[in-house]
């Protein structure tokens, strides 16, 4: 992983309140990225159960999905969102939650990104995204 | 939260605010609500910003006030809370709100089964006629029976 890939996603989260105020940070093992959303009490949305709530859920896929194409592509401008899709396969409990992206199309102007969440297990998914980002020429 | 009052016995317009803590956090407003339908609204705040070079509003923010006000609309087609998850959410992003302006949303349950509700919603910043995002959802209602 090149420095300049690293230091661009890193101006990426460090610059959008957004992010801050979700709490959210991501982990790098080489190319790999891991996003992590560690549990507070503000992203509740279903007190009862308790679980995370259902716009926190898509909002964090979906800046996981912005991040890597950062990382992709340190040079371009944020792109983007056109649209996306978010499953939610099982509520989210109030614990830390963890999120990998996909890029499964890169083109010249548009990106297809797949996200997939979990918590305890990998293999127990909360919620999945596939969207479709504007991508913008370099800054 | 008013812990004084039971969840159940509060007036739908505090189910989805104060008794939701992201609602809360995010300062959700309940604008209207009729059968089946209702409208919410965020305002702008500095924190919620998600490109700092514009000041706009972040998607995510949308994303919530959407998901929120889908939830809504579906409980606004009952008579009785009835515990609801959404299924599904897609959400098309017309195009980038107005600069240091909040989001209003307006959801419509057009067809509710005792097992699933369907929702479209539209949001827009300044002009009702001029949106910034519409949404389709799918929602499982009583998922626990």
């Amino acid at each position: 992983m090149d420095d300049a890939a690293i230091q661009g996603l890193d101006d990426f989260l460090q610059r959008v309140p957004y992010v801050r105020y979700l709490g959210m940070r991501v982990e790098l093992a080489g190319d790999e990225m891991t996003a992590v959303l560690p549990f507070a009490p503000h992203l509740i949305g279903n007190p009862m159960l308790p679980a995370l709530h259902g716009g926190v859920i898509g909002a964090f896929l979906e800046m996981t999905a912005l991040a890597q194409l950062s990382l992709a592509q340190p040079a371009r401008r944020v792109p983007k969102t056109i649209d996306i899709t978010i499953e939610y396969l099982r509520p989210a409990r109030a614990q830390e939650t963890y999120a990998r992206a996909i890029l499964r199309k890169v083109g010249r102007r548009i990106a297809n990104v797949q996200v997939e969440a979990w918590q305890d297990s990998r293999a127990q998914l909360v919620a999945g995204l596939t969207g479709h980002f504007l991508l913008r020429p370099e800054a | 939260m008013r812990m004084s009052d039971s969840y159940d016995t509060a007036t739908l317009a505090a189910r989805m605010t104060e008794y939701v803590p992201h609602a809360l956090a995010l300062g959700l407003k309940l604008v209207a609500v009729g059968q089946g339908r209702g409208t919410m609204t965020v305002a702008w705040r500095e924190d919620l910003v998600g490109d700092p070079d514009t000041g706009v509003i972040a998607s995510g923010v949308v994303t919530a006030l959407i998901d929120h006000t889908c939830g809504l609309a579906i409980n606004a087609a009952f008579d009785l809370p009835a515990p609801i998850a959404t299924l599904d959410l897609r959400i098309d992003y017309l195009r980038a709100a107005a600069p240091r302006t909040g989001v209003t949303c307006e959801a419509f349950g057009y067809k509710t089964t005792r097992s699933i509700g369907f929702v479209r919603a539209e949001a827009w910043d300044v002009d009702r006629g001029d949106l910034i995002a519409t949404a389709q959802a799918a929602f499982m209602i009583n998922p626990r029976s």
